[in-house]
């Protein structure tokens, strides 16, 4: 408790590699949730203790394959219904996870709770310069109140650059029919 | 024409008043504007909401495209506005049912594939084959009943399953799952479960000596009418389908309905309830304890039985065990023993494939 301030937590974490269960990388984290003003992100500072995998390959893989795509990638429902991912949309789905990890941390409070539930929407815009840009349609799921909230974003990605969120909005009502 | 348009609406009249959400004569249209003033015209668009536009994308930047499904009754108003603005378009999807059409087929020309001689417990099915596959349970098991306990706000029948080899109202177990329509993995997994059991039997010394003792009583799909939901409109719907008077806004939690803390103490502190007394939220706990009818069916059943020692219910996702209270955070009677048959019950869960569920009283571990 900082008077004034607000609410730090030290975390220590166990970071696992989605792809690879065996991977995992120690992290001590500082999370200060601010008093008052609910609209500002938690401060957040860490450490890896160790090395994340490198992922050039793949990434160098991904990139190519979107590169030379003749028609903007267009996608719905990932997962679908039954929680499937199909394997081309395997990449998708974790920059998705990625870059909703943004909305999330800008979003969060001490009484929240924010995942990614599904990815409504992505449809690849094209760009002239060296990025691939993604405009996605989330579905967020909150925890507490139950809420799924629909939210768009805009995401730049590339292999050197990492993901990038340039634009956010979170969308009005409940995710419908 | 007009002719036309008048069937449109009276036939989308007619579907809704049927309960059937059809998107025929609905389209998809991308639609290109060029600067910040078509932009504006495209929001003021989006506020008219006699038109019941669905945005798709909503119109946020010049650069970016607006797709909008557009219902066939509003299709003609919506073209000719466009066009008198010079704004441009394409159509993306001519026709949205022919294209939910063919995905509805595709999804059962896979389950054909998977289906061989018998029900694939693996896989999520309609509520009409989970109801099905109850009758055939109970026809290939003699100490196997399916039983009628009541009926959903849509009048759909409520249908448990009752393990029992003998006696007379011998002390039971309760299960339900999908008590929350869209964790569609609960009323699979509880139709795994009665599979497995009623398959056990006889076989596995564990379950022979349970069910020669005890009854059980399986309700693998409390939600019923959220659960065809969740398959025909929704995927998302969480709560019952009933009407809230006075509000726009369908269906109560019914994890929130019961007669127990009702309507009070929050589980967090503010902002964040652990129910809600607005009918738009997900947590919405209706306007009265057992209000809705599969909440007062189950509660009913289990007063009337008389004889209950356990009470299990299934949700999806976080991989939790938990026991009282979620309403109030002061220890139930039996908490060690709870503790202790938690602790164990997630050990034998991580035995089989390493799964770990964190373990403890609703209140401080959710």
């Amino acid at each position: 408790d900082i008077k004034d301030v607000g609410h730090k937590y030290h975390l220590e974490l166990e970071l696992e590699d989605e792809l690879d269960k065996d991977s995992t990388v120690n992290c001590t984290a500082e999370v200060l949730y601010h008093l008052g003003n609910k609209n500002v992100a938690p401060d957040v500072q860490f450490t890896l203790e160790g090395e994340l995998k490198s992922t050039e390959e793949a990434d160098h893989v991904f990139y190519t394959r979107i590169r030379s795509l003749e028609k903007e990638l267009e996608a719905e429902n990932i997962p679908d219904s039954h929680g499937h991912v199909p394997p081309e949309l395997q990449p998708l789905h974790l920059l998705a996870w990625a870059a909703s990890g943004f909305l999330v941390w800008q979003n969060s409070t001490e009484n929240t709770q924010l995942q990614l539930a599904q990815v409504k929407r992505v449809k690849q815009v094209r760009r002239s310069d060296k990025y691939l840009q993604f405009d996605f349609q989330v579905l967020l799921h909150e925890m507490v109140s139950q809420e799924i909230i629909p939210w768009e974003m805009t995401v730049l990605w590339h292999p050197r650059d990492g993901v990038q969120v340039t634009r956010e909005s979170r969308q009005p009502g409940h995710s419908s029919g | 024409t007009a002719t036309m348009r008048l069937l449109l609406i009276l036939s989308a009249l007619l579907g809704a008043c049927l309960g059937l959400e059809t998107f025929e004569g609905h389209q998809v249209l991308r639609i290109n504007p060029k600067d910040e003033e078509q932009l504006g015209q495209l929001q003021f668009l989006e506020s008219l909401e006699h038109l019941e536009l669905d945005f798709w994308i909503s119109p946020s930047a010049p650069a970016l495209p607006v797709d909008v499904r557009i219902p066939a009754g509003s299709l003609q108003s919506v073209k000719a506005f466009l066009e008198s603005q010079g704004i441009g378009y394409s159509i993306l999807i001519e026709d949205l049912q022919d294209v939910l059409d063919k995905e509805k087929q595709d999804m059962a020309e896979s389950a054909q594939r998977e289906r061989s001689a018998s029900f694939d417990f693996g896989s999520y099915h309609t509520l009409d084959d989970i109801y099905g596959e109850l009758d055939h349970l109970a026809s290939e098991h003699s100490f196997v009943e399916k039983i009628q306990i009541g009926e959903s706000y849509e009048k759909r029948p409520l249908y448990a399953l009752k393990f029992s080899t003998g006696g007379s109202a011998r002390p039971a177990i309760w299960l339900d799952a999908g008590i929350h329509s869209r964790e569609w993995v609960t009323q699979a997994s509880a139709l795994w479960i009665a599979n497995q059991i009623a398959s056990s039997y006889g076989t596995d010394s564990f379950v022979t000596s349970l069910l020669d003792k005890m009854d059980l009583f399986l309700l693998p799909v409390a939600n019923p009418d959220g659960f065809v939901y969740t398959h025909t409109s929704n995927r998302m719907w969480r709560k019952t389908r009933s009407k809230n008077p006075g509000s726009v806004c369908f269906g109560v939690d019914p994890n929130r309905n019961w007669d127990a803390g009702f309507g009070g103490c929050p589980l967090l502190a503010p902002p964040g309830p652990g129910a809600s007394n607005k009918p738009c939220s997900d947590s919405y706990h209706g306007p009265s304890a057992n209000s809705e009818v599969e909440v007062r069916s189950v509660a009913d059943f289990i007063k009337n039985h008389g004889n209950f020692k356990a009470f299990l219910t299934l949700h999806s996702y976080s991989q939790l065990l938990m026991y009282p209270y979620g309403y109030k955070c002061t220890r139930p009677n039996d908490y060690a023993e709870l503790e202790s048959l938690g602790r164990a019950a997630a050990n034998a869960i991580k035995s089989v494939y390493g799964t770990t569920f964190q373990v403890g009283p609703i209140c401080t571990t959710i």
